[in-house]
């Protein structure tokens, strides 16, 4: 099947050129410099560092103190239960507020969504009835101007979707076989380069956008009017920006001069963003090889010692663990908490074969020693064996220590996304300020095999959902009848999937459009539409069943199958055996196949992930007995898992198994969830970290894609 | 390669990709089934008798363990045999370990020794690690906890030592059973002096116990408690006063 992209251009492969000089910053290069080229930048400036983590500084006695705020914060927060404050007045804008501290003179890095820490702001432009709903669940009312205004005279995304919304979409999305769609807030799952605003200050990005809207007068067609309107949305962002900026006392105009600047900078443009949205995941890229070329310069020249750049980045990460976003008891149920998504990628490797790993690249890690484990920002290792030694060790010892690294494939990755991608939310990889996806939620697989059985007749209510085929007219389940009803209730599946996906990005673009966010993009990027499917491994189990065992259905007295009577053995997904495994992968092919044949909005390209973190339960909860023995309500395994308890055979048969779900079929991601308790990793500490150093040097090379490694103690 | 013969076939319980307890690295650990002793605090009762097993070719179980071999050998790992007793089915134990060094991959023998006058020389030295189980180095003990003689293990110890082959010595470390500070103190002058390169003092544990109850068997230790943190130091103590390592 052909890639998303026609992988990296040649031409984006440059070679260092000898002998050349440093401008008067003390940074090579010049196309970086004729053009926006953040890459480029790295390329040229980037210091690999193959040592260990011995440089490393504890934390300064600001940061202590200042992080015991934030904490004694957190606190309050919880025992408030789970939101300290909201914004009920202000519409969040980029410009919004008043400048907010936690203590201004402790903070190195400034700056807050609100006025102040942890006021949640009010973001209605998703749509005002769900932001309306998380106010009121913490006993909070939406001001009576706010509610009239986006009543009466400004639509939202959540109007304009449900304008248009087909019947089919309506009812599909009611019985829960596609789920979680961004259809009432904010899609997210884009990152802006943040990066640009510190390399290059906001009044060149303006100028560059001016330029590139100046350049699109030839042709006045629907298409062109509709990028020009974006053009100068995102002008007016980038203007707000800076005003935001200087409301904090810095002039965001012009590039940033030193290591403080080049991360103050990429915040500004990053809480820009989180001001402006509240999305799904709000990713931050790949900052750290980035901002290590500021600190290496400023490190040499001696303005700046160890302590003081790892102050810095440990009051940059002090804010990304304090992102909020007003959210309803809902959406927490969804996502099993308050997930904000701050995704930032660590390592990798360079097309040239040199490790983009710096010392920032520790520095990041290492706050996890400075503050403490915690889930975000979302630190993920990209993987490669070619990674340094050192590098890989410490990680694993993080890992362990922390439980709070995810880890992907970058040898996997590289040939599609080049070496300066990020990851959004979770596994979808997009090349920096060059991509951006149209979050698409999932269906749910597991359920679409029932429904194929009941001939599109829901098995929770016996409700006439997708289309009235005949049901299997059999007791005993025959595998090869069940699997043709599989591949027509998929094609419809695609379908609907795909309508709905069209409506909401084509409202969301209309009405809740990401304006500093695409202004922090090249003007002509790659879309993809990124679907997703849940209940993998159970639909996998099931037709194994069908396939192996004997499965018989009970029919209700609608003659609705809702249970089944399983006699004899069958293989489970998760033991790297074939039998099964294999139908796993048909199954992803096979609805990619049916995605790919769909018309996109935006000609966006088709991709799907195989994707639960924590929905996994509520996707659960809504789907009926299946024929792998699972129970009505009981939880889907996460993501690509095995069914929990079904992987017989130890960790690497399970990693396995998982490791041959083809990447070129869920090209927006493959998540798979490790969890071992430490004296099953190895008996001493220095051999856990070389096991799990050998254990996801052996994953990735089996093309495993993602890892996410939790090692507690039950 | 010459002399393996592929068609021998052997009981197993099952197989775990990827244990980290049973010798170097990450290792395909595999739990033969049939036994001679019947030790009370064993925590894999439903191995004691062969033919519970299933029945598996070794060519089969080698190709199964090639598909892990990279992660194995990337750990410095490799395959364990255990159980069960891996020397109740010698020949099966040559042919897999033979595959395995084949493969080029390490090998453990998970063994109480008390079969050891099976071990026949190829077995061996197809044998990387044996890690060598003794039970309690007090005759009298020996046969109360686990049915059979203390004597075969250590003429198989002395043989161990005798051809140089590396051996951990694992011991289960049973409060008012297996703690007589006196008896562990000869254990340790005995594992020294037959060049042990390791000790592996494994504090009892109950989590067998529910497989002594599912197969209707008198499981006599609910009473025990695993060993406090200060005897397992006080033991490991012994140990490395002898001279030996501890993990």
């Amino acid at each position: 099947m052909d890639r998303v992209v026609a992988t990296v251009a040649e031409m984006d492969v440059r070679y260092l050129p000898a002998n050349e000089a440093p401008d008067a910053g003390g940074f090579l290069g010049t196309v970086w410099k004729r053009e926006v080229n953040v890459r480029d930048f790295i390329q040229r400036n980037v210091t690999p560092y193959f040592d260990d983590e011995s440089f490393l500084a504890d934390p300064t006695e600001r940061t202590r103190q200042l992080w015991n705020f934030v904490l004694e914060l957190m606190d309050q927060e919880r025992l408030k239960g789970g939101t300290l404050d909201m914004d009920t007045e202000i519409v969040s804008t980029i410009v919004s507020h008043k400048p907010g501290y936690i203590s201004q003179e402790l903070e190195q890095i400034v700056g807050l969504q609100t006025e102040k820490p942890f006021k949640r702001a009010l973001m209605p432009f998703g749509g005002i009835r769900v932001a309306e709903n998380a106010v009121e669940a913490y006993g909070y009312k939406v001001a009576q101007p706010v509610h009239d205004f986006f009543t009466l005279y400004r639509k939202t995304h959540n109007d304009g979707v449900f304008d248009v919304y087909t019947d089919q979409v309506k009812k599909a999305r009611k019985a829960g076989i596609i789920t979680g769609l961004p259809d009432g807030y904010g899609r997210g799952r884009i990152i802006g380069d943040y990066r640009r605003v510190a390399l290059y200050g906001v009044d060149r990005l303006i100028a560059d956008r001016k330029d590139q809207f100046n350049q699109l007068d030839t042709v006045i067609n629907e298409e062109t009017i509709r990028l020009r309107e974006e053009l100068a949305e995102q002008i007016k962002a980038l203007k707000e920006l800076k005003a935001m900026a200087k409301s904090y006392g810095f002039d965001i105009s012009r590039p940033a001069l030193n290591a403080r600047e080049a991360v103050q900078w990429t915040y500004f443009a990053y809480l820009g963003a989180v001001k402006e949205q509240n999305g799904a995941a709000m990713s931050l890229g790949r900052v750290a090889s980035f901002l290590d070329i500021y600190f290496e310069r400023d490190l040499k020249t001696g303005v700046l010692r160890e302590s003081e750049a790892q102050e810095i980045i440990d009051h940059l990460v002090m804010k990304l663990r304090m992102v909020r976003f007003a959210r309803t008891p809902e959406y927490n149920g969804l996502f099993s908490g308050d997930p904000t998504w701050v995704t930032e990628v660590l390592g990798g490797m360079s097309m040239d074969g040199r490790p983009l790993v710096t010392k920032t690249t520790f520095r990041f890690l290492h706050t996890l020693s400075n503050l403490g484990p915690a889930p975000e920002p979302n630190l993920t290792v990209l993987w490669s064996e070619k990674l340094p030694e050192a590098f890989k060790r410490y990680c694993a010892q993080m890992s362990i220590e922390t439980s709070s690294i995810q880890y992907e494939n970058d040898d996997l990755m590289r040939p599609y996304w080049g070496d300066d991608y990020g990851i959004d939310c979770c596994v979808s990889a997009m090349r920096i300020g060059k991509q951006m996806q149209f979050f698409g939620a999932r269906a749910n697989l597991a359920k679409t095999l029932l429904y194929a059985i009941n001939g599109g007749r829901d098995e929770t209510t016996g409700e006439q959902i997708g289309p009235c085929f005949a049901p299997v007219a059999s007791d005993v389940l025959d595998y090869g009848d069940v699997l043709a009803r599989l591949d027509t209730m998929m094609d419809w599946l695609a379908g609907t999937y795909m309508d709905a996906l069209n409506i909401i990005h084509y409202m969301h673009d209309k009405y809740c459009y990401e304006r500093l966010e695409m202004a922090l993009h090249d003007r002509d990027i790659l879309r993809t539409m990124a679907c997703g499917i849940a209940g993998l491994s159970i639909a996998a189990d099931s037709l194994s069943a069908i396939k192996f065992a004997r499965v018989r259905a009970i029919r209700d007295e609608h003659g609705l199958a809702t249970k089944f009577e399983i006699k004899g053995e069958f293989p489970c997904y998760g033991n790297n055996d074939d039998r099964v495994d294999s139908i796993a992968v048909d199954l992803v092919e096979c609805f990619m196949r049916k995605l790919k044949t769909k018309k996109t909005y935006r000609n966006a390209v088709p991709t799907q992930s195989v994707l639960t973190i924590t929905s996994n339960v509520v996707y659960g909860k809504k789907t009926g007995d299946t024929p792998d023995g699972r129970k009505a309500g009981e939880p889907f395994a996460p993501g690509a898992n095995p069914m929990h308890g079904r992987d017989k055979k130890g960790a690497l048969a399970s990693l396995s198994s998982v490791a041959k779900l083809p990447y070129e079929y869920a090209q927006d991601g493959i998540s798979n969830t490790f969890s071992i308790v430490p004296g099953a990793l190895g008996k001493t500490r220095h051999g856990r970290k070389e096991n799990l150093t050998g254990l996801l040097d052996g994953y990735f090379s089996k093309a495993g894609f993602h890892l996410n490694v939790n090692v507690f103690d039950r | 390669m010459h002399g393996m013969n592929v068609n021998v076939e052997g009981y197993i319980h099952s197989v775990e990709t990827g244990g980290a307890v049973d010798g170097p690295g990450l290792r395909f650990v595999v739990f033969l089934t049939g036994c001679a002793l019947r030790c009370l605090y064993c925590h894999n009762p439903d191995t004691w008798h062969m033919p519970d097993g299933k029945k598996i070719g070794v060519a089969s179980l080698l190709n199964e363990i090639a598909e892990y071999r990279d992660f194995l050998r990337r750990t410095g790992g490799g395959v364990t045999a255990t159980g069960g007793e891996p020397l109740a089915q010698p020949d099966f134990i040559t042919a897999l370990f033979q595959g395995c060094k084949a493969l080029d991959l390490h090998t453990a023998l998970d063994t109480s020794g008390f079969l050891g006058a099976n071990a026949t020389d190829a077995l061996l030295a197809a044998t990387d690690l044996v890690l060598l189980d003794i039970k309690s180095f007090d005759p009298v003990v020996y046969k109360r906890l686990t049915g059979g003689s203390l004597a075969p293990t250590l003429r198989f110890a002395e043989r161990l030592a005798a051809m140089g082959k590396p051996t951990w010595l694992r011991y289960v470390l049973v409060p008012g059973l297996t703690d007589d500070l006196a008896s562990i103190d000869k254990l340790a002058a005995y594992a020294k002096d037959m060049g042990m390169a390791k000790v592996e003092v494994l504090p009892f544990h109950k989590m067998g116990e529910s497989k002594w109850g599912t197969l209707k068997l008198p499981y006599t230790l609910q009473e025990k408690q695993p060993p406090s943190a200060a005897l397992v130091a006080t033991v490991k103590a012994i140990f490395v006063g002898h001279g030996l390592k501890t993990v």
